[in-house]
């Protein structure tokens, strides 16, 4: 490994930052400078990921001691390949993002506040990446806060009045969460002397029996499960989704609840192992009943919801109960579909809501019964739609049925029939939502016909769409692309190496 | 009984901590004020230094303050401390954005009670 | 507001000493309690008394928005040029030993810490009267 490779993690974060400030700066001056420096350093973000991700494929992991100090004084970044995949999915849809709110931030944010809104953007998109390269528990800590401070900022920035109050019960429960994460981490703490995630791992066996360690665990699980969204700890969720400006929902949809899901089964699989969970302390029957109550629930409660942006939000419920299956088989093939899940989910979930925003900035059509015959008139965005879609029901060859397929192999080989047949249920009702909107928008006759026809977005925010729905059906194809990162990273965590 | 009165002794540093706790939590659930919500964030974010601050302690020891050659002291942990000066900042910035946001819905809405809030949402 | 002579009279003999504090206590951050965050903090608070006891026309006059904004930028850049200059010799973000093994000056490495000192100080300073005052002052809006 080249000695510029291996400064590139503190880079990755140090950078934007200071980028962030120089948008500040400059944009205080000419306000059109702050959106081309943000997609500069969200471009040199993804390029550092992909550098690192190419670096460490063939199982090597990057280390770095800040200021040199090594643990467990210092604070450690590891890139592996769990986390570079992360960081390579999230950066790309923060990407994407970031091009599509070029003019899809204009929806929601007023002109004056277009500085800030891309300032914050930025250091959310910084936060997440430190949430993913740390190696530190307090660290993750601090960075889930900076990426979580900002995601309230901008769910709260809309021009929406309301979305001041799905930003305030976001943050009123994004805060609890964190609280008893750094509870657990304090009993972490107690436990042994150190807060290295990879220390913790080797010493942490020897207490496994302690209420200590219990307590930590319980704290952190129930954290996280906040912070993810993970049913029935979800209630910030569909407000927050629905009222906050289109660009934010994309961002946090994708990349925030990818992340956190990513920390969670980092914390759990890393730093308390696959032994503690099935053997010391067994939880992964609980996690899995609770998880295949989230795919229905949430799936029933997408069903209900007449709000596209609602229903897409009832439907992340869902997925993450995806996620969280992963979690509750705990082997290879589960926990390969689960990370791969994770992948798939941001980019059909972006792709989605992508579309939502664009038809509510042509038309300001919110309520799925107003799309009537809208495939006439924005033939592109409603395909790439449908295309997104068929991958949330899980139709081959897309992405989304590789990742189901892979959860449903798991839990097979696991013998839990039971919770192979929940998760196709999920599929079937996930069908039933999404083919509610596909039928209004191909099948429904037109009302407004004053509205002509030609309603097709920008070029700007077009492309990212394109580019999701083609990678929704394309890395389904490829699937060997990116089940080379993956299928290393579920061993990894398994306690393989 | 006398194990009972020993353990508060010993521990009672930790049981304010969770009674503290409780407050905070109680405050942000049933307090119908938005900025007493604020507070009630405030006060279970402060338990939680106060949990780190006190496991830090140790018998007898002093502040760690770098001391010249040939002297020597029992030093409390300042790593706890360390993280709780992050933490406070992080709570500081969670309490601005907070606070931020009451002023606003204030000023769309004129009111900083859910109550009225709901008053406010139904009408609309 | 009321005039108030010895409010004012206190509060102008305060506000030097107070800054004069802050500075002790950051610049004893490298080898004793305190630090750049303490001392911004302490720092922002002659700024709330100034608050208190003048108004708010006349701190905003003496340190307005975008010299706020200039200075949380700049404390940042302090210290995050410190940590990269670290790795442009060879060491990893802000490992000062390697600039003090490089250039061979004895006792850089507690110099490099009082300016990352500095660098936060600057930066919290900044923040925290930029809360303060945006609290206080909505009515006169100037927009980003």
């Amino acid at each position: 490994m080249n000695a510029v490779i291996s400064q590139l993690p503190p880079l990755l974060i140090v950078v934007p930052i200071l980028g962030a400030l120089l948008a500040l700066l400059l944009g205080k001056w000419k306000r059109s400078f702050a959106y081309p420096i943000t997609l500069a350093m969200i471009g040199f973000q993804f390029a550092v990921s992909l550098v690192l991700m190419e670096s460490v494929m063939d199982g090597e992991v990057i280390h770095y001691y800040l200021g040199g100090w090594p643990p467990p004084l210092g604070i450690e970044l590891v890139i592996d390949s769990f986390n570079s995949f992360v960081l390579v999915v999230i950066l790309a849809l923060a990407l994407l993002t970031a091009v599509w709110a070029r003019e899809g931030a204009d929806l929601d944010i007023v002109p004056e506040k277009r500085v800030s809104f891309f300032v914050v953007f930025q250091l959310l998109v910084t936060g997440l990446c430190g949430m993913a390269v740390t190696g530190d528990l307090f660290n993750l800590y601090v960075f889930l806060e900076i990426s979580s401070i900002a995601a309230y900022t901008l769910v709260a920035a809309g021009r929406n009045p309301r979305s001041l109050i799905a930003g305030f019960n976001y943050l009123i429960l994004g805060s609890i969460a964190a609280g008893f994460i750094v509870l657990g981490i304090g009993y972490l703490y107690i436990a042994t002397g150190t807060l290295n995630m990879g220390e913790l791992a080797v010493m942490l066996p020897a207490h496994y029996g302690q209420a200590t360690v219990y307590a930590a665990f319980l704290f952190m699980m129930i954290g996280f499960s906040i912070k993810v969204a993970f049913f029935p700890l979800h209630l910030w969720l569909p407000d927050a989704y629905t009222e906050a400006p289109a660009a934010v929902t994309i961002l946090i949809a994708t990349a925030t609840s990818k992340v956190t899901a990513y920390a969670m089964l980092r914390v759990i699989f890393s730093v308390f192992t696959l032994q503690y969970v099935t053997e010391s302390f067994p939880v992964t029957e609980l996690v899995l009943i609770i998880a295949a109550v989230a795919i229905i629930a949430g799936a029933v409660l997408a069903i209900a919801q007449d709000n596209l942006k609602r229903m897409l939000a009832y439907s992340s419920i869902s997925q993450m109960g995806y996620i969280m299956f992963a979690l509750g088989v705990a082997n290879q093939a589960a926990l390969a579909g689960g990370i791969l899940h994770i992948m798939a989910h941001a980019v059909m979930k972006g792709c989605l809501f992508m579309v939502a925003g664009m038809i509510i900035y042509r038309t300001g059509f919110t309520a799925i019964r107003q799309l009537s015959g809208l495939s006439r008139r924005m033939p592109v965005a409603c395909a790439a739609f449908a295309l997104a879609g068929a991958s949330m029901i899980g139709i081959p060859p897309t992405i989304g049925f590789m990742s189901k397929y892979y959860l449903v192999l798991g839990a097979v080989v696991a013998g839990e029939y039971l919770a192979a047949a929940v998760l196709l249920a999920g599929s079937l009702l996930a069908a039933v939502y999404i083919w509610k909107v596909i039928e209004v928008m191909y099948f429904g006759d037109v009302h407004d016909e004053d509205l002509g026809g030609g309603l097709e977005a920008p070029v700007s925010m077009m492309v990212p769409v394109i580019i999701l729905a083609a990678s929704c059906l394309l890395l389904g194809i490829f699937v060997e692309l990116p089940l080379e990162v993956v299928g290393p990273a579920a061993a990894m965590l398994l306690g393989g190496d | 009984m006398e194990n009972l009165l020993a353990f508060i002794a010993t521990r009672y540093i930790y049981i304010m901590t969770i009674i503290l706790m409780m407050i905070g939590l109680y405050a942000l659930i049933a307090k119908k004020n938005l900025v007493k919500k604020v507070i009630g964030l405030n006060i279970f974010q402060t338990a939680i230094f106060l949990f780190y601050i006190s496991f830090s302690d140790v018998d007898g020891g002093t502040a760690p303050i770098f001391l010249p050659d040939g002297v020597s002291a029992t030093y409390v942990n300042p790593i706890p401390h360390v993280l709780i000066l992050t933490a406070i900042v992080v709570g500081l910035a969670i309490t601005a954005v907070a606070l931020a946001i009451v002023v606003g819905i204030y000023e769309e809405y004129q009111v900083t009670g859910e109550d009225g809030l709901q008053e406010v949402m139904k009408r609309q | 507001m009321r005039e108030n002579v010895v409010i004012r009279t206190v509060c102008r003999l305060f506000v030097p000493f107070i800054q004069l504090f802050a500075l002790y206590v950051i610049v004893h951050g490298a080898s004793g309690p305190g630090g750049g965050f303490q001392g911004g903090v302490i720092f922002a608070t002659s700024f709330i008394l100034l608050l208190i006891a003048f108004g708010l026309p006349c701190v905003r006059g003496r340190f307005g928005r975008s010299w706020i904004r200039a200075y949380a930028a700049c404390g940042i850049i302090i210290f995050a040029g410190v940590g990269l200059t670290c790795i442009l010799f060879s060491g990893n973000f802000l490992e000062y030993a390697a600039i003090e093994t490089a250039l061979g000056i004895p006792h850089l490495q507690t110099l490099m810490i009082d300016i990352v000192e500095a660098g936060i100080g600057i930066t919290v300073m900044a923040v925290m009267t930029s809360i303060i005052l945006d609290f206080v002052g909505k009515e006169e809006e100037e927009p980003l």
